[in-house]
């Protein structure tokens, strides 16, 4: 690309404005690639992101979350909050007002009712919702006419923004799903498929699994909005054919999610067809480390249920082993310009975001010390050191995936050089995340000492999150080795801290509280955060308006989409 | 093709020769002779072995640890080091004589990983397919020649045939895993594993094809001949009808030895095989797909190193089948 | 030969329906979830109603035996009244798949194009090169063009897809730009331009199925024109001065038909199961992108569909063979 057509594109960009506000479909067709392909148009069936933001395509919801994690009005004229009147001041109802006009694509108006039906359709006890959580302590909603929804909760609740907010609580239409409640919401194909919404797009032809074909709403609420006449939503292949797609060969407009090592990004990226963005929020890889023995000898039933583990749960060897980390390295090497190096467990929002301690530099001498100080000596000069003259042996597990074991590489690298050695282990996504029961392999089992992934939460408020780390959420064949507490940290002081946390509205407070918590779990050796993870996604240079979003759909503001001419 | 070229001499050849000038020699020792005499054998025979001597005795050369990771400042200097051929058109190309095939993207010595990959995949490689491969042909040869077997056992093909690949490896490793890890230790156990769990999953095509062919022999008057000596079935298996269905099994098995490094490299990805950090050559090259353009070094050696040992076995295949055969013997 | 053939038929029924008690058990067994795609951020309880909401709650037998009601009696149902507009199926439950909630029969029915366009197109490409290859390098063993088929043969077979696949599409898609890198399965062929934009979009992922194919099929062929090339009824039948084409043609080639045809008969079960990979390196979304992505989510009534439907093609097939080795060498006899 010369200086002329670098010119022509930036006189292009900025003669944009008024481009913007085209008429409706005057752009042609968009196409999409996410490498996950959506199997369904039914958020509320399936919990799958790849379902959820191809749905949020043609399905909203009341309010959603902007792209610096603020809540927008969305199909409601403002969003409700204790000074606006929205919410009553003993925080246990939420009042909505819908926009009057807004009609759904077949025509018909949008009203209270609708919204009333989606939550009776995803509460319904045999549906098997997938969006439930968003649902929970609702006591009842109420529709006091065509334009208003009120919704109760059962006590207190300092964060009323969990129903109809967000891309996995849209709306469907209660005239279209009246006949799939319950246990017949499996036999509604056509409904599933072909939602009707009151979004930008609608759907022609749905296959699932492989592709979508949608076009302009003609009913929606902006006159001049989508640009787009037409719309293509291609699924599956991998991270790497999506991003050459894009970036290289320009056949697609918008690929998602490329967790692709830098160097790859940076090389497609000189293909000069499309631009990478990336966006953060909460979502952390980390180390788990094991707060019980998952010594086979113990037996299924027994491994990685009684505590403690016979080393780990010293400070000095988790932080030693933290200490050795090259945090700064491994952003580099794996995610570039989609990682930061963090210390936290909750790393955003900003308001939560810890900065108690520091790690972005390696320090294996300081880390020696430490072990040496604590006693573990290599007394037998293998390279290993002993703890209760047993070596220092550690299984390292993760799921399958080419930066995963990079890092596997590196970090077992760093361990040896302090005296711990690790043995690897990769484990297929599919079982290692499946929570099934029946399988040794499982990241709830964790029938290894420590083991690598990611976790996040959605929208902006941590509690259910860091609830995550309360003693009784820890798996067991109690439970069918279901629960979220992976580490098995158990402290008597964060329950009780946490237990305060429910009950406190004040925002300021509650991010306190929060930044203590995470505090706390991460000095208690509950895990080591390692890379705070960014959304790298990637747009043609010939489309415009995107704005990433990693607190809501991707795709939030596909209707603010336009195609930049001239480029 | 209408002037008769025949690929085989005149025939009148044979004749001539048939007369004994040399005393006679036992049948190994023909054989032998005649598998000397085939170039392409001998060079299929030399590559293999340059091939096994470079994964067994390259390592005790080249002192290299195939997992070490440089540390420190070393590692962003040593990580993606180009082979030093690439010296020779592109003078700014990052090149290090102490690793002559480069690194990988960690820092790796990929000469040091392409050696100990090859000694995985070449072991899985032979076992796997000498597994398949005698597991075929038994049961092909049983079905073809006892009438009554021949319903079961092509029933147990069909049923091989028809289940799931991946379920299958994740019930094998679900229940065989554990166990197989401590009898025989970590490595040991998974070896075993995989080299069962292809061969197993691969022996139906030489089953069916050996059928086949035994179905149609078994009717030659050679059998017929045979019998009316009073050879018995299991002499009539081994010493007529083997011998002449060689040739699919040779085929079968060559093909099988690719097959195998390959599935070899699918099931480590997918979590059932070595631990991530244990190279072989088809990890190698699924690692380096995603930068084929910046390092094609990194997909061609691999890849040529699978091409050249399922090659020297081909020719090597070809020339015991043409050794074996008497009619082409003396050539 | 019919008795023979209606035998085997009555016979592949138990069969089958043993097939395919052994494919649920393994299914059963594998370790596992159907949650396994719904994210971390979605606690166990839900995924708990989610899972009972699937069914998953009953005991397997009974789970296998609504699954046979379904397959055997009512998705033949629902195939009659599509066809002659009844309505037998009307309020009956058919084998619904996990992940999209909709009837496996009908993504199977609309995937089935794709996968016999290309895969389809690949086998027939994959045979009609190997044969001639085969049998003229076994006829002239050992000559340049012998040995330069070996090597690409044998280079081709163990190049994985993985591989091959991608560098087609840097060379021809992202250097060249003369194909697309991905499939587009919503296209439809209505005139010449838009056949010729179907053919782009095929030619790459049919090379790089066709090559493997080739190089399977025509070492068989080859080997199997060695052996018989020097068979005494060869030299009878140039003795008796038959011309040296139908020499080789005719007699030489029927005899050695007999490991080819088993090959090709077992590859084509494969062209309706798909080419997983290959498929995925170009997004062609077939069967055996169905077939994978339903593993990897781990649907059950997915799988054991698609699996089941294999298995009767692979009975079906092998069936075939055995006629066809009566046809090609009629000493061979099975009563």
């Amino acid at each position: 690309m010369n200086l002329k057509t670098l010119l022509m594109g930036a006189i292009a960009t900025t003669a944009l404005a008024p481009a913007a506000f085209a008429e409706r479909g005057s752009d042609g067709n968009v196409s999409i690639i996410y490498w996950q392909a959506p199997s369904i148009l039914n958020p509320f069936l399936s919990g799958g992101t790849k379902d959820v933001e191809s749905a949020s395509l043609v399905i909203e919801p009341l309010a959603r979350y902007n792209e610096t994690g603020e809540l927008v009005p969305w199909l409601v004229d403002e969003v409700p909050t204790v000074s606006n009147g929205g919410v009553n001041e003993d925080l246990t109802q939420i009042t909505w007002k819908i926009t009057p006009g807004i009609v759904w694509s077949d025509g018909t108006p949008f009203t209270s009712a609708d919204v009333k039906f989606t939550y009776e359709y995803c509460t319904h006890p045999e549906g098997g919702c997938a969006q439930l959580t968003k649902f929970d302590g609702v006591s009842s909603v109420e529709t006091p006419d065509d334009l208003t929804v009120i919704v109760n909760f059962d006590k207190p609740t300092p964060f009323p923004y969990g129903p109809f907010v967000g891309g996995e609580s849209p709306i469907i239409q209660a005239a279209q799903f009246a006949d799939c409640m319950g246990a017949r919401a499996p036999e509604c194909t056509e409904q599933n498929f072909n939602p009707i919404g009151t979004g930008p797009f609608v759907v022609d032809e749905f296959k699932p699994n492989d592709v979508i074909t949608m076009s302009a709403n003609p009913n929606y609420r902006d006159p001049n909005k989508p640009a787009f006449a037409t719309l293509t939503f291609k699924g599956g292949g991998d991270a790497t054919a999506a991003g050459r797609a894009v970036m290289e060969t320009g056949e697609f407009d918008y690929a998602w999610n490329l967790q692709l090592a830098p160097d790859v990004i940076a090389q497609m990226e000189a293909g000069g067809k499309g631009t990478p963005v990336a966006g953060f929020g909460p979502l952390v890889e980390r180390i788990m480390l094991n707060n019980t023995n998952p010594d086979p000898a113990l037996g299924p039933d027994e491994r990685s249920v009684i505590r403690p583990h016979p080393f780990l749960g010293d400070p000095a060897v988790y932080k030693a082993m933290s200490m050795a980390i090259d945090r700064p390295l491994l952003v580099e090497i794996g995610y570039g310009q989609a990682g930061k190096v963090t210390c936290n467990w909750v790393p955003a929002p900003a308001a939560v975001n810890s900065d108690t301690f520091t790690c972005d530099t390696q320090d294996l001498e300081g880390a020696k010390a430490m072990l040496e100080a604590a006693g573990y000596v290599d007394s037998d000069g293998d390279g290993i050191r002993e703890a209760n003259g047993k070596p220092m042996k550690i299984l390292y597990q993760t799921s399958t995936n080419a930066v995963r074991q990079d890092f596997q590489a590196l970090i077992k690298g760093w361990w040896a050089e302090i005296g711990i050695e690790a043995e690897l282990r990769n484990i297929n996504a599919s079982v290692f995340f499946g929570g099934d029961p029946g399988s040794p392999d499982t990241f709830q089992k964790f029938y290894a000492d420590v083991e690598m992934y990611a976790n996040t939460f959605n929208g902006t408020d941590p509690q259910s999150y860091l609830g995550n780390a309360l003693c009784d959420k820890a798996p067991s064949p109690a439970t069918q080795w279901q629960g979220e507490n992976i580490s098995r940290f158990c402290s008597e002081e964060y329950d009780a801290l946490y237990a305060t946390l429910t009950t406190t509205a004040d925002a300021d407070e509650r991010a306190a509280i929060a930044r203590r918590l995470n505090d706390m779990a991460v000095e208690g050796g509950a895990m080591i955060p390692l890379v705070h993870r960014g959304r790298l996604s990637a747009h043609a240079n010939t489309l415009g308006g995107v704005i990433l979003n990693v607190w809501d759909s991707e795709l939030w503001n596909v209707a603010d989409w336009y195609r930049l001419e001239g480029s | 093709m209408t002037e008769p070229v025949p690929a085989t001499p005149a025939p009148e050849k044979g004749v001539v020769e048939a007369i004994p000038t040399k005393p006679p020699r036992s049948q190994w020792a023909e054989i032998w002779s005649q598998l000397k005499a085939h170039k392409g054998a001998m060079a299929g025979a030399y590559l293999f072995i340059f091939i096994i001597l470079g994964v067994l005795v390259g390592p005790l050369i080249w002192h290299v640890d195939p997992q070490f990771l440089p540390q420190g400042r070393d590692f962003i200097n040593l990580r993606d080091t180009r082979p030093i051929y690439v010296a020779l058109w592109d003078s700014g190309a990052k090149v290090n004589w102490a690793h002559p095939l480069g690194t990988d993207n960690l820092g790796r010595d990929t000469l040091a990983r392409l050696m100990s990959g090859g000694r995985v995949s070449i072991a899985v490689g032979l076992t796997a397919m000498v597994l398949s491969i005698l597991l075929g042909t038994l049961i092909g040869v049983i079905a073809g020649f006892f009438k009554r077997l021949d319903g079961p056992l092509m029933r147990l093909t069909d049923l091989f045939l028809a289940l799931p690949l991946l379920p299958l490896i994740l019930v094998a490793s679900l229940l065989f895993r554990e166990p197989l890890s401590n009898a025989f230790g970590t490595e040991g156990g998974i070896f075993i594993l995989i080299v069962a769990l292809i061969g197993i999953t691969s022996w139906m095509q030489t089953a069916r094809i050996v059928r086949g062919d035994v179905l149609a022999l078994k009717e030659r008057e050679f059998v017929l001949a045979a019998r009316s000596v009073g050879t018995n079935s299991t002499q009539l298996m081994v010493r007529h009808l083997l011998p002449n269905v060689l040739s699919p099994i040779m085929v079968s098995a060559t093909l099988g030895i690719a097959t195998a490094i390959i599935t070899e490299s699918a099931l480590s990805f997918l979590g059932f095989g070595f631990p991530p950090d244990f190279p072989t050559w088809g990890r190698l090259l699924n690692d380096s797909v995603d930068r084929m353009v910046l390092y094609p070094e990194r997909v061609i050696w691999p890849g040529l190193l699978i091409s050249l040992t399922v090659l020297s076995v081909n020719y090597l295949g070809d020339g015991l089948r043409d050794a074996l055969d008497p009619r082409i013997r003396g050539r | 030969m019919l008795t023979f053939t209606i035998r085997r038929l009555v016979l592949a029924i138990p069969t089958l329906l043993f097939i395919s008690l052994v494919i649920f058990l393994l299914l059963e067994l594998a370790p596992g979830d159907p949650m396994a795609q719904v994210p971390l951020t979605v606690p166990p309880e839900v995924k708990e109603k989610m899972r009972e909401a699937l069914g998953l709650g009953q005991p397997w037998p009974i789970r296998y035996w609504k699954w046979i009601v379904q397959f055997f009696w009512i998705e033949p149902q629902v195939l009659i009244d599509y066809y002659l507009g009844t309505s037998f199926s009307a309020d009956d439950l058919r084998v619904i798949s996990w992940q999209t909630r909709s009837p496996v029969m009908d993504i199977v029915v609309q995937r089935l194009p794709q996968t016999l366009w290309v895969v389809g197109t690949a086998y027939v490409v994959g045979i009609l090169i190997a044969l001639p290859v085969g049998i003229y390098s076994a006829y002239r063993q050992y000559s340049w063009f012998d040995n330069a088929g070996t090597f690409i043969t044998m280079v081709g077979f163990s190049v994985p897809p993985f591989f091959s696949g991608v560098l087609v599409i840097v060379i021809f898609a992202v250097q060249l730009g003369w194909f697309p890198s991905i499939y587009d399965t919503t296209h439809r062929v209505t005139d010449w331009d838009s056949f010729v934009v179907q053919l782009q979009q095929m030619i790459m992922p049919v090379m790089v199925l066709a090559l493997q194919i080739t190089s399977q099929i025509s070492r068989f062929m080859r080997a199997s024109m060695l052996d018989n090339l020097n068979q005494d009824y060869v030299r009878t039948a140039r003795a008796k001065g038959l011309r040296e084409k139908s020499v080789v043609l005719v007699h030489v080639l029927r005899n050695s038909m007999i490991p080819v045809v088993t090959v090709i008969a077992l590859g084509i079960p494969s062209i309706f199961g798909g080419a997983i990979i290959t498929e995925q390196v170009f997004k062609v979304n077939g069967i055996g992108q169905l077939l994978i992505t339903a593993i990897q989510a781990n649907d059950l009534p997915m799988v054991q569909t698609l699996t089941f439907i294999f298995a009767v093609l692979i009975v079906l097939f092998n069936l075939i063979a055995d006629i066809l080795y009566g046809i090609l060498d009629p000493r061979i006899r099975y009563d």
